[in-house]
């Protein structure tokens, strides 16, 4: 995001991006990334990497991903957590997030969408109609799952604007019929992947594959634990950030880096240092995912009396709990529990969900949060759904509950920061 | 002397301030918010120079560069209520650009509150836009709504196409006390419907804020909730109040 050393200009325009487009948005982001987390206090130095990843995120990322794809290695680009990075591993390929967390080019994506579709499918279609994502740009391949119905329609226009797209079915309910449906699916992505690369996956390579992303998980999951303690050794901005981060970067050298800051973490806490004092009100966000830079509503939060001590979320806890099981020989069997960790994910568009509202409670209780924040995105009929019975479960067991439902747009951040800091003045006392 | 605490509640619209000496209100004060809020602030604290202050209101991180502390408005109303009615009770407060709903435990603790979002349907300036199209001074709005009858409807909660829906009326020479009374009566929908989102059954009803001082609204809300809601002496500066009590409050702990 800031001034690249080196200059990216020609990988950029070879991708086909809009130069100009392209630098306005590193420049708002450069602006928004140095007001949200450089002025943050008390930061642990593990988080430099993370502030580096973020400066080459459109740079010597892109640059890798480029040399990789000149190795004959494939690209593929996704927009949830069910799609399975192991499967993509296992043929040699890269896995990336792509963009959606910002609005871009508005006007260009109204002509495609109806202006009552969220805000992270609009940003998805602003970010390839301005021409401003190198992610969707050296994807050889874009996975579109059929998770919500805003996302199974508007799939059905990105396919035609992108190199190839793929989609994968989602299962609505987690019945033996719908745990079928996801194992015919990952066995078909399979065999997709192994068409795109050439390579036909093994059981060892799955396993090897599998064992990268459960390291990724682990480290996550540490990381998770560790911020829980009080005073809260990271903010949850920083925390939030790095399981953005976890979507873009190589996965072996993001657990490393998340290791890190992890050793660091726990000196912090034998030490009680904190990046706010101990007793600091503390909230738990719960609700739809928050991609790269969707900060506003952490940022709101971190910047009142209160710090974040988790995500429930898939940038978060929801998308990085569990673990794949890798002890089984054939890659048939692997798959099957690949499918039995993925089914696992709490999705709002699984029906019913109740699992997601057990996991908040135990959340809630682990760390100690006072209160929880029901994060909803306009339009986004799944999580806002949830959002009211689960507002009400919540309550009326003792947990305080605030329900917001916003978007990528600043206007209404004078209500929300009065709403949240009242909510703040309420859980704590 | 000591004793003494300023309340300043920096809302869109008017900005309120309450002095306190000891248990009593000395001076009370609303002004225009105008087009220099800060101005208005700094010109309404000099006449109360060395007393600790705690500021409250849309507007209350103004004061943040002088270090003065701020409480949410949502704290402050509760605070200035519960010193004046007692806890136990639900708050309606209609604003300027904001319309909450706040309840309070017996301890005069917030126990939920609501807030509409994005929006100026039901708030003040939604009453003031509408006065403004049938030509109403703002204070005669409310009598002239209480004359009128319920023949007409406003079902538009956008102001911009309430505003064509009244037009449309007028262009049908409707009575402009009916249309009055239609828009006060949408008004009182709009902040009912958040009242029973989360008010406890039986709930007693305090209104506060510039709204409050509007009998159509505060009538047409009791027929709505079917019980009487109690309305403070000043209604607008209850939350200044409430900053006020706090102020001295955190100076005392």
């Amino acid at each position: 995001m800031s001034e690249a050393a080196v200059n990216y200009r020609p990988m950029w325009t070879g991708l086909g991006l809009n130069l100009q487009n392209h630098d306005a948005l590193l420049n708002v982001l450069g602006e928004l990334y140095s007001s949200t987390f450089m002025t943050q206090k008390n930061r642990p130095t593990g988080m430099a990497y993370f502030d580096f990843v973020m400066s080459e995120v459109h740079g010597l990322r892109i640059k890798e991903l480029m040399d990789a794809k000149a190795e004959g290695r494939k690209v593929v680009g996704t927009y949830c957590t069910f799609v399975p990075e192991e499967l993509v591993l296992a043929t040699g390929g890269i896995m990336v997030g792509l963009c959606a967390g910002a609005d871009f080019a508005t006007d260009e994506v109204e002509k495609l969408l109806p202006r009552n579709t969220c805000a992270l499918i609009k940003s998805t279609f602003g970010f390839k109609l301005g021409g401003v994502c190198p992610y969707i740009e050296a994807s050889d391949l874009v996975v579109g799952e059929n998770t919500c119905d805003g996302k199974k329609k508007a799939y059905e226009t990105l396919a035609g604007l992108v190199h190839e797209f793929y989609a994968m079915d989602m299962p609505q309910t987690k019945s033996p019929q719908g745990r079928a449906l996801l194992k015919a699916e990952y066995l078909a992505f399979k065999e997709k992947m192994e068409q795109l690369s050439g390579v036909t996956i093994s059981a060892e390579a799955l396993r090897g594959a599998i064992a990268v992303v459960n390291n990724k998980r682990r480290a996550v999951q540490r990381l998770a634990r560790l911020r829980a303690a009080d005073p809260a050794p990271v903010s949850g901005l920083d925390a939030l950030l790095v399981n953005q981060v976890s979507f873009y970067d190589n996965p072996e050298r993001f657990t490393g880096s998340v290791n890190t800051i992890c050793d660091e973490l726990e000196q912090r806490i034998t030490d009680a240092a904190g990046v706010k004092p101990a007793g600091t009100p503390r909230i738990l966000i719960s609700g739809c995912p928050m991609a790269v830079p969707n900060w506003k509503v952490p940022s709101i939060i971190e910047n009142l009396n209160a710090v974040i001590v988790g995500e429930e979320s898939c940038i978060g806890e929801r998308g990085s709990r569990g673990l794949v099981n890798s002890e089984a020989v054939t890659v048939d069997g692997l798959i099957d529990n690949l499918v039995d960790r993925y089914m696992e994910i709490d999705c709002a568009i699984f029906s019913p969900n109740t699992e997601r509202l057990d996991h908040i409670r135990e959340m809630a209780e682990e760390y100690e949060a006072d209160g929880v924040l029901l994060y909803g995105l306009n339009f986004c009929t799944p999580y806002q759904m949830e959002g009211l019975s689960i507002e009400k479960e919540l309550e009326t067991s003792g947990i305080p509950a605030l329900r917001i439902e916003t978007d990528y747009s600043q206007e209404d951040t004078g209500q929300l920061t009065t709403r949240i800091e009242a909510f703040i003045e309420r859980i704590g006392g | 002397m000591n004793s003494d605490c300023l309340g300043i509640d920096i809302g869109s619209r008017t900005i309120k301030l309450v002095h306190l000496a000891g248990d009593t209100v000395s001076r009370r004060e609303v002004a225009d918010a105008t087009s220099r809020p800060a101005e208005v602030v700094a010109t309404l604290l000099a006449d109360h120079p060395g007393v600790p202050c705690l500021a409250t209101g849309y507007g209350r991180q103004l004061l943040e560069i002088n270090d003065t502390p701020s409480v949410t408005e949502i704290k402050a109303c509760a605070r200035g209520v519960t010193s004046l009615c007692g806890g136990n009770r639900t708050v309606i407060d209609i604003g300027g650009q904001d319309v909450k709903v706040i309840v309070l435990d017996g301890n005069g603790r917030v126990s939920r509150f609501e807030m509409n979002d994005r929006c100026a349907a039901g708030t003040g300036k939604f009453i003031e836009i509408m006065a403004q199209r049938l030509d109403y001074q703002l204070e005669a709005f409310g009598a002239a709504a209480l004359t009128g009858n319920d023949s007409l409807t406003i079902s538009s909660l956008c102001t911009v196409f309430a505003e064509s829906e009244v037009i449309g009326l007028l262009n049908r020479s409707e009575r402009r006390e009916d249309i009055a009374r239609a828009i006060h009566r949408s008004v009182i929908k709009k902040v009912s419907g958040m009242f029973k989102r989360i008010a406890p059954p039986g709930s007693s009803v305090t209104a506060v804020g510039g709204g409050a001082r509007n009998p159509a609204l505060v009538a047409l809300l009791e027929g709505e909730l079917q019980r009487p809601v109690d309305v403070p002496e000043h209604p607008q500066i209850v939350a200044a109040l409430g900053a006020a009590l706090l102020c001295g409050e955190m100076r005392n702990r």
